[in-house]
């Protein structure tokens, strides 16, 4: 029986050898050549089809320009460049593979990123792309564009271009004086513009980044084969930071590097105002990794900083005359105030001029002949018929047309924001969080008496009881014996600032005050984004509150939503006082430990926190006039 | 021809021992081997399309060219390939290599390297850094690609990578295999042999000098400088095949044929060697420290004019030897009895001319 298997086996085998050869004679092709070839188109063939109805087609209003984007959420959340968003303001026309057009609003932009996040309006079952690890992707690796190259989808059919993946970690200097590229893909897919803003995929069709720029010099606005993506890691970076409405800045590490003769990366500067100053890096040190990432050459370090949101922590690994030193830094914000704003006016061109319109009364713009067809022909939905029946003045879009009141309604201008309505949606779901896991010590004008154990957090340390007094114009902490007491609210800052135990009453007033007055009258307060939490992913939800000079930072747990730290930062010269709180399962904490820089100061075990009506009438809650 | 390696036949041996349960014993473990061979190994290929593998293997190979330029959109960059393990690197023969360049290689070392030899018909160099034990592209002796062959185009284009950045690396296919000449006058290259056309983006600012292979990373050929069509505007992608190289790259590398200066032969004193003005040449005045070698007049019945040498030629070479500026011409022909020819190798426009001048 073996033996007969045996033989047919071997039967079959010379069979298919000699079929194969036959094969082979009338295609040129091997058979396995021929299955692979096939093989490979349709798995292409299959990507483009499961990413296309994830591309965007972005139209300026009125025809001023345009670009690609792609959906990243089923609500419509999806990503563009801030140089495709920018000429439209704040409401473009975006359309899909499936032949409608929708209402879409800027969320937030990173300028000097090139990023914008928008939303598209009017459904929550979008098709999305899902983003592939940028590590994942190599030289070589077969990628294909969709976009709208040249503006060609005015039928809304988009674009594919294919090809390999030229180059990674690569590096472009910034375009004028923002729009700088760090750690990006190079490919030779066919890149032009109107591709700006929009996927690269990978042959599976999952997104490895954001088109932005591509390498044209004499040749004209044409590819040559050099096309850059933003990489979908630094996408991710600030996706967070893009919910919150803002204009989100990059990082800085506040010291400068330079290749050495013998290859190693070392600070040729540093401010010593720098977080990187104060966690002991200094001139001549040589840096060795950043956020995991091993740094080879003074480049990559710039690369790598070009990836992160302002005031992200991050880990950094540096040799120190022999000893090598891991520490977290938080990075500084490359511009300082307004300069951002500043740069972004005058960086870049201004909006393409609007088609001229009719003449209408309402209309102060309206001194031009009329050219309403282009705008018809890109709306075929019907569902932007202006409704300006409201007493606010109507928000105008790029073409000088009202927005429709869909996408009106989502929009919220300030100075500052790109667009402070999602700041605003973040703010009320941050408040609702907290109050929630607070909500046994939530009462107006009340005590917090908090008591317990303190922890040795040094030998010889003894344990003793600890009780903090808030509230009131209170702010009280007893451990043992020994009392701090401030009488005024704006010690504060002091304690802080002097790196004192008494900082955990900022954090906690801090808090306290939240819980009391909500975001509105805290002071100026605003959701910052997602950052990582002591250089550790998932990146934590950010709210900032600035009081009395104070400012306040307070980190929740994007799944548990717990309250995780706050952080007092009394000004960019010392370290935060940072209070941590424990991820029990009971609303409040039940340990709280107060840290400055990398040093733990405090460490406490909560038997008590209670609220209790003041006992001293009428002072303002914090006791200072603001 | 593709990307996949062929399928390895299988072959039994027939059995030359007596033992029947042996016999039957090999039979089966082949045949087990040779279906697991015939049904493993094409899957686990399927599964790998990436052109990562030749991507990363070129990679060391490749080195980036810096020197002259910077100034009137000329870069002063470009591309380069070990051609072999001792420090030699084939590129374009350009004007980046006027000054000795600075090359660096993959891993992000830096070396000075020196022009060991050139050939200006093919517009090709060669350079060479001390440094052993690289990897290197073997220059393969035929050109057996053809039209439709799938290629990778590896160059520091644009100069995007510095330091160990790797190359950048472009897919495309072999377009055509022609002849420059057929369209001679069109394009500014002295370059008349065979190219390789590309169906992509190949040669752009920097990629001169870059390397040209196959899926499997086998070297095919090197990208040319950028060429442009002066009437239509139209850029050219190519590459000059293996084939053209391999001669000449091999006889500078073996040393058969070297353009450095050679100081074995004696300065002779001036009334027994040759000069530019004793050939009837009269070069351009020589107010730089590296004026190059042009022509400005030719005195009648010398030489020089006998040759039709004319002003606005460039001397390239002389005597095999490297001219890379008035003061090298003139020691060059120091060291040549007056007595003996002086091979000339000049360009004029595009146009490379192997000239002797017997005095």
């Amino acid at each position: 029986m073996v033996r007969i298997g045996c033989l047919t086996l071997a039967l079959v085998a010379s069979a298919t050898s000699l079929t194969a050869t036959l094969h082979a004679e009338e295609s040129s092709l091997l058979p396995d050549e021929q299955k692979w070839i096939e093989q490979f188109e349709s798995a292409r063939v299959a990507g483009i089809a499961k990413a296309t109805p994830s591309t965007v087609m972005v139209f300026v209003p009125g025809g001023g320009g345009g670009g690609s984007g792609v959906l990243i959420t089923p609500d419509g959340y999806a990503l563009t460049n801030f140089h495709v968003s920018s000429p439209a303001g704040t409401y473009m026309r975006c359309g899909l593979s499936d032949g409608k057009v929708y209402d879409a609003v800027v969320v937030g932009i990173d300028p000097v990123g090139d990023l914008a996040l928008i939303q598209l309006l009017g459904r929550d079952d979008f098709t999305t792309a899902e983003f592939v690890p940028s590590r994942s992707v190599q030289v070589g690796d077969w990628c294909f564009a969709i976009g709208n190259p040249f503006l060609l989808a005015t039928n809304l059919q988009p674009t594919v271009t294919a090809g390999i993946i030229s180059g990674v970690r690569r590096y472009q200097y910034p375009s004028g004086t923002l729009l700088e590229y760090g750690n990006c893909f190079q490919t030779d897919a066919s890149i032009n513009p109107g591709n700006s803003g929009g996927p690269l995929y990978d042959n599976d069709g999952d997104l490895i980044g954001i088109i932005g720029r591509a390498s044209f010099e004499k040749r004209g606005r044409v590819n040559v084969g050099v096309g850059y993506a933003i990489s979908g890691d630094q996408a991710q970076n600030f996706l967070g930071c893009l919910h919150s409405g803002r204009i989100v800045d990059h990082a800085t590490l506040g010291a400068t590097v330079g290749t050495d003769e013998d290859g190693s990366v070392r600070v040729t500067n540093i401010l010593s105002s720098s977080d990187a100053y104060r966690r002991g890096l200094r001139y001549g040190d040589e840096i060795l990794e950043i956020d995991g990432q091993v740094i080879q050459t003074a480049n990559d370090v710039q690369n790598i900083l070009a990836t992160f949101p302002e005031s992200w922590r991050i880990p950094i690994t540096y040799r120190q005359e022999g000893t090598s030193v891991e520490t977290l830094v938080r990075l500084a914000s490359v511009h300082r105030g307004s300069e951002l704003l500043e740069k972004m006016k005058s960086a870049l061109p201004p909006p393409p001029p609007a088609p001229p319109k009719p003449p209408a009364p309402s209309d102060p713009e309206g001194d031009a002949p009329d050219d309403s067809e282009s705008n018809d022909e890109t709306s075929p939905d019907g569902t932007d018929n202006p409704k300006p029946d409201d007493a606010k003045p109507v928000m105008k879009d790029a073409a000088g047309e009202p927005i429709p009141v869909v996408a009106a309604k989502q929009i919220k201008i300030r100075e500052g924001y790109a667009n402070y309505h999602y700041n605003e949606l973040h703010q009320s779901k941050f408040i609702e969080r907290l109050r929630r896991q607070f909500k046994d010590v939530v009462a107006n004008d009340s005590v917090w008496q908090i008591r317990g154990k303190t922890i040795p957090v040094v030998d010889g340390q003894e344990a003793s009881d600890f009780q903090i007094t808030i509230g009131d114009g209170q702010f009280k902490l007893k451990i043992g014996d020994e009392v701090q007491q401030l009488s005024r609210g704006d010690e504060l800052l002091q304690v802080v600032d002097e790196q004192r135990d008494a900082g955990i009453l900022a954090c906690l007033n801090a808090l306290q005050r939240m819980l009391t007055l909500g975001p509105k009258q805290f002071g100026d307060t605003y959701y910052w984004g997602t950052m990582p939490l002591s250089g550790q992913r998932l990146l934590r939800d950010t709210v900032v509150g600035i009081h009395s000079d104070l400012e306040t930072r307070f980190l929740h747990h994007p799944q548990s939503e717990r309250l995780e730290v706050i952080e007092s930062i009394a000004g960019n010269d010392t370290d935060p006082a940072e209070l941590w709180f424990d991820a029990g399962d009971n609303a409040l904490p039940s340990t709280m430990q107060l840290r400055y820089g990398l040093t733990t100061v405090l460490n406490l075990q909560i038997t008590d926190w209670s609220a209790g009506p003041a006992n001293l009438p009428q002072v303002p809650v914090d006791g200072d006039a603001s | 021809m593709s990307c996949v390696s062929k399928l390895s036949r299988v072959t039994m041996n027939s059995p030359h021992d007596a033992s029947s349960h042996a016999w039957l014993l090999r039979l089966l473990l082949g045949c087990i081997t040779g279906s697991l061979v015939a049904f493993l190994t094409p899957e686990k290929l399927w599964a790998q399309p990436s052109m990562a593998r030749p991507s990363d293997q070129v990679q060391s190979k490749m080195v980036k060219v810096y020197g002259a330029g910077g100034l009137s959109g000329l870069e002063a960059y470009q591309s380069g390939f070990l051609v072999s393990p001792a420090g030699h690197i084939a590129t374009a023969w350009s004007y980046v290599l006027d000054v000795d360049p600075v090359v660096i290689l993959h891993d992000g070392r830096r070396f000075e390297s020196k022009i060991v030899g050139f050939e200006p018909a093919l517009e090709t160099a060669v350079l060479k850094i001390e440094a052993d034990d690289l990897s290197f592209f073997p220059i393969p002796e035929s050109d057996d690609v053809s039209w439709g062959d799938p290629v990778l185009a590896v160059s520091n284009l644009f100069g995007i990578a510095t330091g160990n950045e790797p190359a950048s690396v472009m897919q495309g296919r072999v377009a055509a295999k022609t002849k420059l000449d057929a369209r001679r006058g069109t394009f500014q290259t002295p370059y008349r042999g065979e190219v390789l056309l590309l169906d992509l983006v190949a040669n752009n600012p920097g990629a001169a000098g870059g390397a040209l292979v196959d899926p499997e990373g086998q070297f095919l050929g090197m990208l040319g400088k950028e060429l442009r069509d002066r009437k239509t505007g139209v850029w050219l992608n190519y590459a000059i095949p293996a084939g053209v190289l391999r001669q000449p790259i091999g006889d500078i590398i073996a040393g058969r044929k070297t353009t450095l200066p050679d100081e074995s032969n004696p300065v002779l004193p001036r009334e027994k060697s040759h000069s530019p003005i004793g050939l009837g040449i009269g070069l351009i005045p020589d107010v730089l420290e590296n004026t190059p070698a042009y022509i400005d007049f030719v005195q009648k019945d010398s030489p020089a004019a006998r040759v039709d040498l004319r002003p606005d030629d460039l001397i390239v070479l002389a005597n095999g030897r490297r001219v890379s500026h008035q003061r090298a011409l003139r020691d060059l022909l120091r060291r040549i009895d007056r007595r003996d020819q002086v091979a000339l190798v000049v360009q004029r426009d595009n146009e490379i001319l192997d000239l002797v001048l017997r005095p």
